[in-house]
């Protein structure tokens, strides 16, 4: 792979819903290293968008490249070891309740990865001291707040060293006191050079730590720009619109 | 008064009946040990094939569930020992009671199963596909683990009414505990024997009865 080559591509991306058509053909780059913050209306396909590039969601038609290789071809082995590559977090954490906290982070380890038991569990303590929470290893997710929950879900993501991280509103389920400590953790992972594509309302955090927003809606990609640029300057109107409208 | 009691609670009577009772309940005890796993794992197939998302697979899974809960235990029975002869299939008692059960048990376990893993939320199967884990692996490891306890009383309470079931085996002259309380009642011309079988399905019954209550009040809890 070139070091140009964008770590993740999304090439012409359709989805559709019977007569519903969600996304109308995206196209996004996203280098390596790169924070790439997605904003736009709720029903503007973001998520939508974000869920095919793990292929959560089928998409009807175009393409996700990771580091070159397309995602949407090959046999649903191929995409379970492509998936091994790509993290994703969600809205809702999405912890298994029947498992200790370090058990959620170990599975995947264990049984995709096929790591040896005493390598996936120092693995987890790593990455469970990486988002702070290595002194509740042992507990249950029902006894965290949402904010450690988030923080549990990103680690057993990051313990299989994917090469991107999708965020699907990771802060949206959280009370407002619990959300700072859910974007330090990404603004950590964003500086030890992790790529991330994050789908979000928090437009704060996008100014502070992305290199590049991109607004969408109506399933296409209506603008992209630095923070400065979409948030300072935007050029379209349905952006302008937007942004006045979330700013109150 | 005392004519009631020598009828029914005829301690002399049931102390010689009790060895022949003791034989019937090994016959039970073996025929739950036959029918109960076969009826959990059969279930379980079938619950996952009614969930299948090849419709080839899930409509005839569903018809089958259908089918079978809708045929009373005591039809398929006697049309699995007396009928299937007619057609060259001659099974003894044992085998006949085992595929009827299996037939019956599979239809109303799969429906218990079925509602378990549905009980559990698209969220735990997409963080565990987004980890790399394949269908199977996230059903094995994530789902079902958590939708088996989510319906265990409804197992344990359906396993209840399998083991009370048995007793239907007494009608192809399988020698298990009805069957053979039957046979010390015509023996002996009296009623104690039946009492005895009766007491002895409430006493080993009774207490799992107890722990479903526990099982549902602590999951409602």
């Amino acid at each position: 792979m070139s070091p140009n080559r964008p770590m993740l591509e999304i090439v012409a991306l359709e989805k559709r819903y019977g007569d519903n058509v969600v996304l109308r053909g995206v196209d996004l780059r996203v280098a390596r290293g790169e924070l790439v913050f997605v904003i736009g209306p709720s029903g503007s396909g973001k998520s939508t968008m974000l869920r095919c590039c793990n292929r959560l969601e089928e998409p009807t038609a175009g393409d996700v490249l990771l580091a070159g290789r397309n995602i949407c071809t090959g046999s649903s082995r191929d995409l379970d070891r492509l998936r091994l590559e790509i993290g994703m977090v969600f809205q809702n954490f999405n912890l298994y309740p029947h498992m200790t906290v370090v058990g959620n982070v170990m599975l995947a380890q264990r049984k995709a990865l096929k790591r040896p038991a005493a390598e996936a569990k120092a693995k987890s303590m790593e990455m469970l001291q990486l988002v702070g929470l290595a002194h509740k290893a042992e507990a249950w997710p029902a006894e965290l707040s949402g904010g450690q929950q988030q923080r549990v879900a990103i680690a057993r993501a990051l313990a299989l060293d994917p090469k991107v991280m999708l965020f699907d509103e990771p802060t949206s389920a959280l009370d407002p006191e619990l959300v700072g400590s859910v974007l330090k953790v990404m603004k950590d992972l964003k500086d030890a050079g992790m790529t991330m594509l994050v789908v979000s309302h928090e437009m704060g955090f996008a100014r502070e730590a992305a290199d590049r927003v991109v607004f969408m809606d109506g399933g296409v990609v209506v603008e992209e720009g630095s923070p400065d640029e979409i948030f300072g300057a935007p050029k379209a109107e349905r952006t302008r619109a937007f942004l006045s409208r979330v700013s109150g | 008064m005392q004519t009631v009691l020598d009828q029914f609670l005829n301690f002399e009577i049931m102390a010689k009946a009790l060895p022949l009772l003791m034989a019937g309940l090994l016959v039970s005890a073996e025929l739950c040990a036959a029918v109960i796993p076969l009826g959990l794992v059969g279930g379980l197939l079938l619950a996952l094939a009614t969930l299948s998302k090849r419709r080839a697979i899930a409509w005839p899974s569903l018809v089958f569930v259908e089918i079978f809960r809708a045929l009373p235990p005591l039809v398929l029975l006697i049309f699995v020992y007396s009928g299937l002869p007619f057609a060259g299939v001659r099974l003894t008692p044992f085998a006949a009671v085992v595929i009827a059960f299996m037939l019956n048990n599979s239809a109303y376990f799969a429906e218990v199963y079925r509602a378990g893993i549905q009980s559990i939320g698209r969220g735990q199967w997409e963080a565990a596909r987004s980890t790399g884990l394949s269908q199977v692996q996230t059903l094995a490891w994530v789902v079902l683990p958590q939708a088996v306890r989510n319906v265990l009383p409804d197992l344990l309470s359906n396993t209840i009414e399998v083991v009370k079931l048995t007793s239907i085996a007494s009608v192809v002259s399988l020698g298990e505990l009805l069957y053979a309380a039957g046979m010390a009642r015509s023996l002996t011309y009296n009623a104690s024997p039946l009492v005895l079988a009766a007491t002895i399905y409430l006493v080993l019954l009774w207490p799992l009865v107890r722990l479903v209550g526990r099982f549902q009040r602590r999951l409602a809890a």
